[in-house]
Parts: structure tokens; C-alpha cells; sequence
């Protein structure tokens, strides 16, 4: 059984245009849409829903799930899968995160296109496994050992949730890079409307498939085909006789393992891939910041308050904004640094005792002070005390 | 049997140049394995562009790297994880598995369990040591009671793990163990896996003069192979010694691995299993019209 993608099966399992569903229901509804043809899943509160939601679908558009052992498992079943022509994805929370990070590394070293919905929760440990937090940002973007850079998405909304996961495999597929959606417990387990969109309503990317002739194929070095520092891809079954390896490789993908400047034009390449598009990668809301004087600099859940609060301190008077990132890494380096020199104070409301704060402080403007103002326990910031922070920060 | 292939043609044939000299030491039984594996897939005329290797971390785990075929070496433990997202993602292709007894059953073991207990269809080869050879020589699961280790360097005194045995019990679908210088079986048991649609695990019993010889006083491979002969024995002799034997002999076999096939039964593997159930729901999705 080879997967294709079935436009009308797909809908038809997925049922009516408009639904009012969990946000995890939602990521499992948006990979259906992009087309994830594998799911390898573990059970972990508050991330199951997704994985129950693929185990229920998938077969019914051909798709293949299975419930691996464990974590490490799953990203690497996912990531075996992806080297055989399917978009892959797996689901999970922090402890389940943490366990990835060797696979994601991986996943990183043999640019291998594939997704991780992290539906985070709080640590260190087991932490509070029922309730929402925004625990992991950090490991997302410095999880693995050695250098990397990432590409993490944080939906608000239980719709971000299922237009994320099709934007989350159409980076993965572009950039052949582990795509992080970085949802959370409060998102996941929130139910609201959403729409599914139509066909011609999305686009899909795929990786371009490698097509030069076999002894001329270079899989580890820049695009052999476009201008771009992505090589094609080839499948595995296709001919091409590809040896991938997480050790340091050259272009033809052998091992270079005391070979410094195989190592450096290796590494440099898969980040700058990345980090050379930050600004295509850059997708910002910008809510209210025309004449503000201060900012709150937001992403994921605790947007949902934010923005509340931005209108309760606006019918007082206060000159607040709010920048949310739907995409966090890469960082918005150019906008939050414009901001800064716009605004006198930047306030960064969190779900953890400070992560994105740091990317915000290193990029800011010296004279902007950044003002962290988070939130942990497992309960969101109410607009209210968010208020409360502006008003102190006048 | 066919007609054995020159060794030269083979070489011609399956492996990469480019990664050539191997990084096997001198006694390593790990390239007669490969060899073996190249005899199996010639002589059963499998395209070498339908099968995927997999491996994980070790000197057995570099094998794939030699092998001129699609190959994911993979991080340590993990190469059984991979080679199930594999086959999922395309069933057509053959799954060959390298790894190693410290990768498979150490670090490994959860994926290799499941991996048996779930039947996926695949071949394992794996090169069992008992010692973690490419990191100098430290103590592996399957190290035999009292052997000395970098980090058992005054005996072992755990129990070690029976692999083969192990598999059999999780309900792999075929079972070999084999040392490696048995030339013709390990041939015919990779050949039975290849073709088994089930879990094929096949245990080769791999010589490591610098790791574990060395220090057990076995590093003259003469040596080394004389104790795998005094130290095996056949799944049928043990069977009949066990029930026709002296107590002097039985104590005598206990201790000795036994060798031969374990387990050869025909079941469907988890993807043929998988599509069975794909059918089901897409008929009844049809029936409906589709509907949710």
C-alpha cells in the first residue's frame, strides 16, 4: 500500500466545512489536509488528542499510524518514513520533547523534512501534565547538542492550530528541516470554531525530488538544480543509492569526521538555508502599534489575553500595542529591533519564568527596557493583571 | 545451493569504493558478514535499488556505509525505529537492518522488543560481539559471566542477555544465531529472512580480537574461534542431550549458546496486517458514500 494524497477522501473523512473542535483535533486535521501520509505516536497529556485524532483518520485516507514505544521511537520512525517519501509527523509534550532531542538533532544533521507538534506543558520533570504552559521555546530552538537553528511555529488559536500544521509541513518540505509547531495545553485543549479550507484555498509545497542523473548527485551540498542551499531529495527506492548519516558528511554524504572544513561548510550551509530567509520566515500580527508608546511582544497562548488586555489599557488611555510572532524561529530579529526603537518599554508576557525574553532583549534597542512578565502554575495571565503590569510600567 | 559468487564480483558489484578500506580490524568477523549478506541478495536476485539499509551506532552499524543501497546510519539504539518508518512509507522496499549487541539490546532494546512483538517486516543482522568494540572495549549486555571489560575490569557479574532467544520469545517470525565461521548457514538463514514477511532476526556471533579478545584472553583469533567451537552448540544436540543426557552433560550444555534456527513461522507481518484494516475501513467508507 502506497500512500497519495486524495484531495476529496480527505474531506470527506475530515466531515463538515465548518466544525467546532479541539485545538489538538486541529493540528491532526491540518497534516491530514497537507497530506502526512505517517504518524509514529506516544501517549503524553496534554498532546494524545493528536495522535488519537491520527490513529482514527489516517487509515481512512491510507495513511499509515502507528503507536511506537516510546518517543524516541516515534521522531524515529517519522524520520525513516520521511527518507521514504512521506511526510512524516509526531506528536507530543516536554518530557516527551526532551526525549526527541537526539532525533531532532538528526533530523537536523541529514535534513530530513518532518514535523513535531509540541503541545507544551511545564517542567523540569513531569511537571504539571494537565495544564498548559509554554515550557519548551527554548529547546526548540537549542535542543540539540552542537549548532543548529530552527523553525518553530506557535499557533493562538484552535484555527492556527490546523493552518499551522499545513504551514508546518510546507517549511519542513521547503527547507528539508524538523519543523517545530509549538502549541501548548491551553491551545490544545481549547475548543472553538474552525474552518477547513477548501483546495484551492492551500498551498502545498513538497520537497523537490533529486532528477540529475545518478553519478552526478550530490545529496548533502547546495541545490544541484535551483539556486538554493536545499539539496533535492532522493527518496529512498528511487535509484539513487543515498548513504545518509548523522556523523559529519561531505557532499556525497560520507563520513568526514576529521575533516574541519567539511564540518564548518556543512553546518554553516544548514543553518544559513534557514537563517539567510529569516525574513520570509518572519510572519508577525501587529495589533494597535501605530502611535503606541509601549508594546507587549507575545506568541501562542498567551496572546489570547494579551490582546484583551491591549483593549482594556486602550479604553483607559494607555498607548499600548501588542507584535505577536506566529513564527518564532527564526527570530524576528529586524522587527523586534524596529519596535524597540519605536516603543519605550516592551513587556513579554510568558507562560515560563522567561524564554523568548532573551532573544527580545538581545535584539532590542539598549535604551528599550524589556519587562518580563510571567506567568507559571499552570494558569494563564488574566487581562487584568496584564493591565495591572502596563499601568505599573506608564 | 547456487554457485558461489567470486568475491571480486561482488565487491564490483554492491560495494561503494569511495568508502573503502572498511574500519574493521584485522580478525573482525563484521565484512564476512557483509560478505555473507551480498551472497544472499545475489543469489536471491533482489534488485539492490528495493532495499533500504538501516543501522544505528557501532562498528557493525557502519556496515551500510559499504553497501552501495539507500542506508540511514542512524543515532545509537535507534536503527530499528528508522527502519520501521521505512518500511510504513514504502512497503516495497526490503529493510536490512546492522547493528550491533550493545546498540540492539543496550541502548536499543525497547525499539528491538517492539519491533519483534510487532512483526514488522524486516531482516536484522545482528553482529554480536559481547563488548562495545568501536568505544574501546567497555562492558556490553551479552558479555559472558566473569569476561573483562574497560568498565568490568574485575569480571563481569551480570547476567547476560540471550538475544535469539529473546526474539523468540517475543514472537519474531524467524530466529537464527550462527557464529560467523559457519560458512554456508548464516547464507541461507539471511536468505530465509529476506524472504520471511515477517521479523527475521539473524544473531552472527562476531569475533572482536581488539576489544574483547585481547583481554579475555582471546586475541589471537585462532583463539578466539576455538572457544566459539567449544562454546556453541547445535539447537538439535543440545535438544537431544537435554533429554537423553547424563545431569553432567545437561550442566555442560546449559552453558554453552546454542546455535542453529530458533523460530521459522509464516505470518503476516504488521504492514500486511496494517493494509488489511485500510481495506476494511476504505470499503465501508466507500459503502457510505463516504460520509463521516
Amino acid at each position: 500500500m502506497r500512500y497519495e494524497r486524495d484531495p476529496e477522501r480527505i474531506r470527506r473523512v475530515l466531515g463538515e466545512k465548518v466544525q467546532f473542535i479541539q485545538g489538538d483535533m486541529a493540528v491532526t486535521y491540518g497534516a491530514l489536509l497537507a497530506g502526512v501520509s505517517f504518524f509514529g505516536g506516544y501517549p503524553i497529556t496534554p498532546a494524545s488528542e493528536v495522535a488519537e485524532g491520527a490513529a482514527r483518520l489516517m487509515p481512512r485516507v491510507k495513511g499509515t499510524f502507528i503507536q511506537m514505544e516510546d518517543e524516541i521511537g516515534s521522531i524515529g520512525a517519522v524520520i525513516g518514513a520521511a527518507w521514504a517519501g512521506a511526510k512524516a509527523m509526531t506528536a507530543t509534550s516536554g518530557p516527551g520533547f526532551s526525549l526527541m532531542m537526539e532525533n531532532y538533532g538528526y533530523a537536523i544533521m541529514t535534513e530530513t523534512p518532518c514535523v513535531i507538534a509540541n503541545v507544551q506543558r511545564t517542567g523540569p520533570s513531569t511537571g504539571q501534565p494537565t495544564l498548559g504552559a509554554q515550557g519548551d521555546m527554548m529547546q526548540a530552538r537549542w535542543g540539540s547538542h552542537g549548532d543548529m537553528t530552527a523553525i518553530a511555529l506557535a499557533p493562538s488559536t484552535v484555527q492556527e492550530s490546523l493552518d499551522m500544521a499545513i504551514d508546518a509541513f510546507n517549511l519542513s518540505e521547503k527547507y528539508r528541516h524538523p519543523v517545530c509547531l509549538m502549541t501548548d495545553g491551553e491551545v490544545g485543549h481549547l475548543r472553538e470554531k474552525v474552518v477547513i479550507p477548501d483546495e484551492d484555498e492551500m498551498e502545498l509545497i513538497d520537497r523537490v525530488p533529486a532528477t540529475v542523473p545518478k553519478e552526478e548527485f550530490l545529496p548533502f551540498t547546495n541545490s544541484q538544480t535551483r539556486d538554493s542551499k536545499v539539496p533535492d531529495f532522493p527518496t529512498f527506492g528511487s535509484g539513487y543509492r543515498t548513504y545518509v548519516t548523522g556523523l559529519t558528511h561531505n557532499k556525497k554524504g560520507f563520513p568526514a569526521t576529521d575533516k574541519q572544513k567539511d564540518h564548518e561548510e556543512l553546518i554553516r550551509r544548514i543553518i544559513s538555508k534557514i537563517e539567510d530567509d529569516r525574513e520570509a520566515l518572519t510572519d508577525l500580527e501587529e495589533i494597535q502599534l501605530d502611535d503606541a508608546e509601549i508594546a507587549l511582544v507575545t506568541y501562542g497562548a498567551s496572546a489570547r489575553p494579551s490582546e484583551t488586555a491591549v483593549q482594556i489599557a486602550r479604553e483607559k488611555g494607555i498607548k499600548v500595542g501588542m507584535l505577536r510572532m506566529r513564527i518564532t524561529w527564526p527570530f524576528p530579529i529586524k522587527q523586534v529591533n524596529e519596535l524597540s526603537k519605536k516603543v519605550n518599554k516592551i513587556i513579554v508576557p510568558e507562560m515560563n519564568l522567561g524564554q523568548m525574553v532573551h532573544p527580545i532583549t538581545e535584539y532590542a534597542a539598549k535604551d528599550c527596557e524589556i519587562v518580563l512578565a510571567p506567568k507559571v502554575g499552570g494558569e494563564m495571565h488574566l487581562p487584568v493583571e496584564l493591565v495591572e503590569i502596563l499601568e505599573a510600567n506608564l | 545451493m547456487t554457485e558461489m559468487a567470486d568475491a571480486n564480483v561482488l565487491r564490483e558489484k554492491y560495494l561503494r569504493d569511495g568508502m573503502l578500506p572498511t574500519i574493521f580490524c584485522n580478525g573482525c568477523g563484521h565484512g564476512v558478514a557483509v560478505d555473507y549478506t551480498l551472497r544472499a541478495i545475489e543469489e536471491l536476485e533482489i534488485d539492490i535499488d528495493t532495499i533500504a539499509l538501516a543501522s544505528g551506532i557501532g562498528c557493525s552499524s557502519r556496515i551500510p556505509g559499504y553497501i552501495n543501497a539507500d542506508g540511514l546510519h542512524t543515532t545509537h539504539g535507534r536503527a530499528l525505529s528508522l527502519a520501521t518508518g521505512i518500511k510504513a512509507a514504502n512497503p516495497e522496499l526490503n529493510v536490512i537492518v546492522f547493528t550491533g549487541d550493545g546498540d540492539c539490546t543496550g541502548i536499543g532494546g525497547n525499539h528491538f522488543i517492539h519491533a519483534a512483538r510487532r512483526n514488522i517486516d524486516m531482516t536484522v543482522i545482528l553482529l554480536n560481539n559481547f563488548i562495545y568494540g568501536m568505544t574501546g572495549g567497555q562492558l556490553a549486555p551479552t558479555a559472558p559471566l566473569g569476561s573483562i571489560a574497560t568498565t568490568a575490569p574485575y569480571g563481569n557479574i551480570e547476567q547476560a542477555f540471550n538475544i535469539s532467544e529473546l526474539a523468540t520469545a517475543l514472537g519474531a517470525a524467524y530466529v537464527a544465531r550462527w557464529p560467523i565461521f559457519y560458512p554456508y548457514q548464516p547464507i541461507k538463514s539471511i536468505k530465509d529472512g529476506l524472504q520471511n514477511k515477517g521479523f527475521a532476526l539473524i544473531e552472527l556471533m562476531s569475533p572482536c580480537p581488539t576489544a574483547y579478545g585481547r583481554r579475555n584472553k582471546l586475541g589471537k583469533i585462532d583463539a578466539l574461534w576455538t572457544w566459539y567451537e567449544d562454546n556453541t552448540i547445535l539447537i538439535e544436540e543440545y535438544e537431544k542431550i537435554m533429554n537423553y543426557g547424563t545431569d553432567d552433560e545437561k550442566e555442560k550444555v546449559k552453558q554453552m549458546f546454542q546455535i542453529g534456527v530458533f523460530q521459522n513461522e509464516v505470518k503476516a507481518g504488521f504492514f500486511e496486517e496494517y493494509e488489511k484494516m485500510v481495506e476494511r475501513l476504505i470499503e465501508r467508507d466507500d459503502a457510505k458514500g463516504g460520509g463521516k
